[in-house]
């Protein structure tokens, strides 16, 4: 595994890191303050993770103001999944629809 | 030496189906039909015709893919191009009769080595990576 891979992994291992990724790959953009009403532990330990997870390139911050955002980045993820072979599960199981349509077709 | 972002990939999957080449056109054809095994749409089978691809996967988050019709070949060969998630794809469907009834095969070509591209507005794919996500980190456990 590479160095980058191996952060990934321990990136997301946590489960309040994880889940505040979640959220963000779900719902979009959230300032600190809205990530901290539903995370269950205080503002200075969401910062910390969302530190975490931005060193790890999985998250990017833009500053309004007072504010900063926080969003998503799935470019991160891409050593992790395997596209093509993702799109062959995805027409195998379409294929499997198509058949049950045809048999049904038969009246 | 060739450039690896330059390089495409390709997924092919066949399948031996036991109903004729016309039904299974008419399968991959009709709208109403198309709807049933693979996403809402507004296909016609007209070659320049674009049309969206549809599919609810969670109540607020659905994946639609841009698609537009090359080539038209009743019974035998329908290809379109296949737009989401950042990248541009081509699909081609191609039927063959055989004794046994009918050889499907869909290829879909044009897949960046660089996989990056493909996470380009990736919000919609979120269900499917967590899914693949999951797998890999019980694999990591």
């Amino acid at each position: 595994m590479t160095d980058a891979q191996d952060a990934l992994f321990r990136t997301l291992a946590d489960p309040t890191r994880r889940g505040l990724f979640e959220r963000l790959c779900r719902e979009g953009e959230k300032t600190v303050g809205a990530l901290t009403a539903q995370a269950g532990v205080s503002q200075p330990v969401v910062s910390k993770h969302l530190g975490i997870l931005k060193q790890a390139g999985l998250v990017r911050d833009r500053h309004e103001g007072r504010q900063t955002h926080y969003s998503a980045q799935l470019g991160a993820l891409s050593p992790l999944i395997d596209w093509t072979s993702q799109m062959a599960g995805f027409w195998q199981s379409r294929f499997d629809d198509l058949e049950d349509l045809l048999k049904r077709m038969d009246q | 030496m060739t450039h690896p972002a330059a390089e495409t990939r390709s997924v092919i999957v066949e399948r031996e189906i036991a109903y004729p080449a016309e039904k299974i056109w008419r399968a991959l054809t009709q709208p109403h039909l198309i709807e049933e095994w693979l996403m809402k749409n507004d296909f016609k089978p007209v070659e320049g015709h674009k049309f969206k691809l549809r599919r609810d996967t969670q109540a607020d988050i659905g994946v639609i893919v841009d698609c537009e019709i090359l080539s038209v070949k009743p019974n035998r060969t329908l290809s379109y191009k296949w737009s989401a998630y950042g990248v541009e794809t081509i699909v081609t469907f191609t039927i063959t009769p055989t004794t046994a009834g009918t050889h499907l095969r869909v290829e879909q070509s044009g897949f960046q080595s660089d996989q990056r591209r493909a996470y380009n507005g990736a919000r919609a794919s979120w269900p499917q990576f967590l899914a693949a996500l999951e797998k890999v980190l019980a694999r990591v456990n």
